[in-house]
């Protein structure tokens, strides 16, 4: 696929999203937000894609949205729909994110930031390069929070540091984006995507029906009280329990080999 | 029985309906209701099935009323084929107990063939929606009526004025669906379910069903009148006799549905 401000590459199962408008530190503008949306649908609908990567090009990860389209027509009279935009913009980009049956790892080469911090918020693991920086920077702007960040960071960092880093807008390094629970791993910056790749490998010859119900049933319980959770594994154990890899994951226990995952 | 838009299966006590248009999302057409109506009284009289299924496919449950069938109608024409409500009818009538396995769009139409049975499953990618109003007409199936009971009038109306979807999650917090399961399960949850009903004795899930139907229709001095009186009625069944007496023998009754 070709796309003007997405590089998208697969192969060994692995689909590598990288966010490609450095001169503008891989904001978001109209045609990135299309674009992504694209490549979510084609990511989801391709069997042979069964781990995803989301990195960006040049120094930055992403810097959320691109202001200048906001500037240009925040002073026009019809102004702008803040919750429209969102809407149809990054609701749609992180929810999708979280339905996909499929891992998604966020490479955070640089800064991530507003929209950008979101984005890798909402994918199901962060590796960090010790160049990555983190920021909420909506308050920077006088905005509140959008784009999931108000949903993961608390769960992911804790309600305390959550706040601090939404009211004060620091900056947070990779080591301590590390220490808070921001991010599971932390890379030289020369080893960020080949190591990310390696594992994003594995992931792809992991059973993906099973990654896929797992994140499943962590969504659910995110929301969910004990009891709810409980019946819900169940049921998604249930229907884990019916699948191939399964039985080829039992079987190879039994045999003492390793198993052959075929996603399914 | 051999239909041509829907395809039963009898499954030892309990019984599947599916709507079979699968290129038009199961939209239903004046033969498909007629085949529904046909089935669901054929059933309801076949003694060794105690509990109906009605589902479709993963991607839709029924899409609504067949638009094409009904774009150059006359007011005469709907009202003396009256193709849909004749057969809802029929589906209303049935004393067993009728459960909706929802899974994907389940719209105008298929959302009132849904809310037309006793109880309702649904998968997690199912979508409601009363549509009607974008094609310039309103739910003519009884969604106008069964809706705000499910879910409360100003939700109702906000559904049936914009036409927007309703998620399953959204449908189970409005009461509107019992349970919703993930996609895989929904179809063998409802079946599990029908199974469990088919064991209990039959005469009390039939009166049971029935009087909690009267609280949706009945002012409640009469709901509670109408209750007493079948519950008074069940005293003479032997299943009655049976249930307590097992009850305190401590083992499980032998129901003979009489």
């Amino acid at each position: 696929m070709t796309y003007s401000t997405l590089l998208y590459d697969k192969t060994d199962g692995v689909a590598t999203i990288t966010l490609q408008r450095p001169e503008k530190s891989n904001a978001f503008d109209e045609t990135m937000i299309a674009e992504m949306l694209d490549a979510l649908r084609a990511v989801e609908r391709d069997a042979q894609v069964r781990a995803i990567v989301v990195t960006g090009a040049g120094k930055h990860f992403c810097a959320g949205q691109d202001l200048s389209v906001f500037v240009e027509r925040g002073q026009s009279p019809e102004g702008i729909n803040f919750a429209a935009h969102l809407r149809k913009t990054y609701n749609v980009i992180v929810s999708r994110i979280r339905a996909i049956e499929k891992p998604f790892i966020a490479a955070v080469n640089g800064a991530a930031a507003g929209a950008g911090l979101g984005l890798a918020c909402a994918c199901d693991l962060r590796h960090a390069s010790e160049q990555a920086r983190f920021r909420m920077a909506f308050i920077g702007i006088a905005l509140a929070p959008d784009s999931g960040t108000a949903f993961w960071l608390p769960r992911l960092v804790g309600l305390g540091r959550a706040t601090e880093m939404a009211l004060t807008n620091e900056l947070i390094d990779a080591n301590q984006a590390l220490q808070y629970g921001l991010v599971n791993r932390v890379f030289k910056p020369d080893e960020l995507l080949p190591r990310t790749r390696e594992f994003a490998i594995q992931l792809a010859h992991a059973p993906t029906k099973g990654i896929g119900l797992t994140k499943r049933a962590l969504n659910y319980g995110l929301t969910a009280d004990l009891d709810a959770t409980l019946e819900y594994e169940a049921l998604v154990q249930e229907i884990a329990g019916h699948t191939a890899d399964h039985l080829e994951g039992v079987k190879a226990f039994v045999e003492k080999r390793a198993p052959e995952f075929k996603g399914k | 029985m051999t239909f041509e838009n829907i395809i039963v299966t009898i499954d030892g006590a309990i019984a599947l309906i599916q709507l079979n248009r699968p290129k038009v999302l199961n939209a239903l057409n004046g033969k498909l209701m007629t085949e529904l109506g046909d089935a669901v009284e054929e059933l309801d009289q076949n003694d060794a099935v105690r509990c109906i299924i009605i589902h479709g496919s993963e991607r839709a449950f029924c899409a609504g009323a067949d638009i094409d069938q009904m774009k150059s109608a006359t007011p005469l024409v709907m009202l003396q084929s009256a193709w849909i409500n004749r057969n809802f009818d029929r589906l209303r009538k049935a004393t067993k107990p009728i459960i909706a396995a929802v899974s994907g769009y389940c719209l105008g139409g298929g959302s009132e063939l849904a809310m037309a049975c006793d109880i309702v499953i649904a998968s997690e990618s199912a979508q409601f929606a009363q549509p009607e109003i974008n094609i310039g007409i309103i739910p003519g199936a009884g969604g106008t009526q069964r809706l705000p009971r499910a879910i409360g009038k100003s939700r109702a109306l906000e559904l049936i004025l914009t036409g927007k979807f309703m998620s399953a999650k959204e449908a189970e917090a409005r009461g509107l669906v019992s349970r919703v399961v993930p996609v895989e399960m929904y179809l063998e949850e409802a079946k599990t379910l029908a199974r469990e009903i088919a064991t209990q004795p039959p005469v009390a899930v039939r009166f049971a069903k029935a009087a909690v139907n009267k609280a949706y229709e009945l002012p409640l001095t009469e709901g509670l009148e109408f209750e007493s009186r079948i519950f008074h009625i069940l005293f003479s069944t032997e299943d009655q006799k049976e249930g307590m007496a097992a009850f305190l023998e401590k083992r499980k009754p032998a129901w003979k549905g009489k």
